[in-house]
């Protein structure tokens, strides 16, 4: 789960993590008050869930009330586009306002901890190379990524954040600071399992403080259940309206652009290599659906209510591999869909599992017009015919 | 031959709920000699004539179970997995689907130096169709007795692949589901390793998805020390970055994992990839022709 720039900063406060003062505004009138509390200069920061704001006009500082207030009623409302959020861009519904810092003088590192997953292990990194994307840097000269590994059992020790701290080049009367902070940090990442924390740029200011510039934090889906109050964070205006209509219902839908062919299939693998096959027989695949382990046909309905919401979707592809589930369940649960919900599209249906031969006499026996196909490179041949209208 | 599990397998189910019992019974009904269950609490009780235990090494001291499944919900199945190691078994296969990952890291560090191999989490177990044995909640019926090894990150997929080889007449050594997460116990290495081992193993079905650099490493493994034949597919050749694909460990990161750059690592590797995943049994059945 992502959220935006303000909470990232909150959770990493509450930590101890030193970031600059600010407040979150839904309005220009409320960023005016939040500037004069604060006290100006402020920084206008849109709060969108993707990088690159700077460089897309997303973060602009304002030196009277006034400025406040033009700047935020330009970026409320507008949809900003940056090199993360696809051509489609983002609706700015939220701004932070924070303390304006004097950049004069100061330094901009970087510094982040992910779980390295061939090493099994959490890992600390630090770059110089501050307020650029790190994926360049990495890409151009790893080297320049500092890394160290945590021993999980007993957490991030001073001495790691001492390597880190002098492999940036801080001097030696910051090092206190620097082994606070980045121990701060690391405690953040572990007290709400994050799958990424990300300090970019990591500031030392002329007067020698150290301070998050900005905070990007995802969490582990998986941990939720034990963060409550973490669940709160959640902005579902950033993400797409059919995919969290998916999610309430236990499926896992991705909307892919400019694809005409739907997939509903259960297994993320089988799901993956479903839209591959898809692609090789010449269609485009409208989506990623997994219905899960337990394709009942109350699942069904619901995926096919979700994927029908795309327009673009001109034929669907069933393919689910029952194993223990009995197909003529399966086959009912479609027929069911498909009658209730007044389905429109030709949909094709491929199924294994027990009662294989029942399943497919009951589709032919509906009279829907339901293709069956034995297996996927047929099946996805039948459905981009189908979807480009050849067949 | 198998690897893994086989006819000696005493097989103990951790978390004997209403999951854990349904596939217990469909794990005994395939053949595997189920010795008991352990839920903490219910220790002496049976249910549906499994005896059940309240901890692992009381169960392991009456049983003899030499292999635990797990299905203990994701709360306390990072637990059950350490349980099981401590009690000293050689095996534990974790079914379970969404452990935190900072979960598995602990687990991951516990498991280091002790001679418990994990197989998973969020797999669908491990199966050698020849000797009548399944660990896991996979279809037993798709399965026939043979002699190729399949090692695959995903559940319905790996089906899909054994459905193929067995419609082929193909039959197989062992199944190894390694599961869909980050950190996971076996890899594809580590299982290539088992197989290359096993002469009962003749050729190597590896299945893997975008995400992570798993499958480069197995490659990288096989160009070294791999003669039999492996054949290939990587799913997510269409997904795209940023988006995670279902499973937490298949996502596309800073232009890292990409089914590309996997194939063609397998490719240089000399596996046979295949761009199609109906194709897989085919391959198959052309490299162990030869």
């Amino acid at each position: 789960m992502k959220i935006h720039e303000y909470q990232g900063k909150a959770v990493l406060a509450s930590h101890g993590v030193p970031v600059p003062k600010g407040k979150v505004a839904y309005t220009a009138d409320e960023a005016v008050e939040i500037a004069k509390e604060l006290g100006l200069p402020v920084v206008v920061k849109a709060q969108i869930h993707a990088g690159g704001r700077g460089k897309a006009g997303g973060v602009k500082l304002a030196k009277t009330a006034d400025e406040v207030e033009s700047l935020s009623k330009s970026m409320l409302g507008t949809t900003l586009h940056t090199h993360q959020t696809g051509p489609e861009g983002r609706l700015v519904r939220r701004l932070l306002i924070e303390q304006g810092m004097d950049l004069s003088g100061s330094r901009e590192m970087y510094l982040a901890i992910v779980v390295d997953r061939a090493a099994g292990r959490p890992v600390f990194m630090a770059s110089s190379q501050g307020g650029m994307d790190i994926e360049e840097v990495a890409a151009k000269d790893p080297k320049a990524i500092l890394k160290e590994v945590v021993e999980p059992a007993v957490g991030f020790q001073a001495f790691q954040a001492r390597k880190l701290a002098f492999g940036l080049g801080l001097p030696g009367a910051l090092l206190g600071k620097a082994v606070t902070f980045m121990q701060a940090l690391y405690k953040a990442f572990e007290s709400v399992d994050a799958s990424l924390l990300e300090v970019n740029p990591f500031l030392q200011t002329k007067d020698g403080q150290l301070i998050a510039l900005d905070a990007k934090v995802n969490f582990d889906d998986n941990a939720l259940y034990r963060h409550p109050e973490l669940k709160e964070l959640r902005d579902f205006d950033e993400e797409d309206p059919l995919e969290v209509e998916a999610s309430k219902f236990s499926l896992n839908y991705i909307k892919l652009e400019g694809g005409s062919v739907g997939c509903m299939v259960n297994g993320a693998g089988l799901a993956m290599a479903t839209m591959d096959i898809i692609k090789l027989a010449g269609g485009a695949p409208a989506n990623f659906l997994d219905v899960g382990g337990g394709a009942n046909a109350e699942q069904i309905k619901n995926a096919f209510r979700i994927l029908l919401a795309d327009k673009e979707v001109k034929a669907v592809l069933i393919n689910i591999f029952g194993g223990i589930l009995r197909c003529d369940v399966l086959a009912e649960g479609v027929i069911a869909a498909v009658r209730d919900l007044g389905v429109k599209v030709p949909v094709v249906v491929r199924m294994k599992g027990n009662n294989e031969e029942k399943g497919k006499e009951m589709l032919k026996a509906s009279g829907f017009g339901f293709a069956t196909a034995d297996d996927m490179t047929e099946a996805a041949k039948i459905v981009v015919a189908q979807a480009s209208g050849t067949r | 031959m198998s690897v893994l599990v086989g006819k000696d397998t005493r097989l103990l189910v951790q978390g004997m709920g209403k999951h854990g019992t349904f596939h217990a019974i469909g794990c005994r009904e395939y053949g595997t000699n189920v010795v008991g269950g352990v839920t903490p609490g219910k220790g002496g009780t049976t249910v549906e004539g499994f005896p059940l235990f309240d901890a692992v090494d009381e169960a392991v001291r009456k049983t003899g179970a030499n292999v635990s499944v797990v299905f203990v919900p994701p709360p306390g199945a990072a637990d059950a997995i350490m349980e099981a190691a401590d009690a000293g078994l050689p095996l534990v296969v974790c079914i379970t689907e969404g452990i935190p990952t900072l979960d598995m890291v602990k687990v991951d560090a516990y498991l280091r130096g002790r001679k418990t191999r994990l197989v998973g989490p969020n797999c669908p177990g491990v199966i050698s169709p020849g000797e009548k044995c399944k660990v896991g909640i996979m279809p037993g019926h798709i399965h026939k007795g043979g002699s190729v090894g399949v090692v695959s990150r995903s559940g319905t997929l790996t089906y899909e692949a054994v459905a193929q080889l067995t419609a082929l007449g193909i039959g197989q050594s062992t199944c190894i589901g390694i599961g869909g997460d980050p950190i996971i116990g076996t890899n594809h290495t580590a299982s290539l390793k088992l197989f290359n081992d096993d002469p009962g193993t003749e050729a190597v079905v590896l299945i893997g998805e975008i995400g992570g650099s798993a499958e480069e490493e197995a490659a990288a493994w096989v160009k070294a020390n791999v003669k039999k034949p492996v054949v290939g597919f990587i799913a997510g050749q269409t997904a795209p970055p940023g988006r995670r694909m279902g499973h937490a460990g298949a996502i596309i990161a800073g232009g890292k994992g990409t089914a590309e750059e996997k194939m063609k690592a397998m490719t240089e590797a000399g596996i046979h990839v295949v761009k199609s995943p109906a194709d897989i049994g085919a391959a198959i059945a052309r490299v162990i022709k030869k």
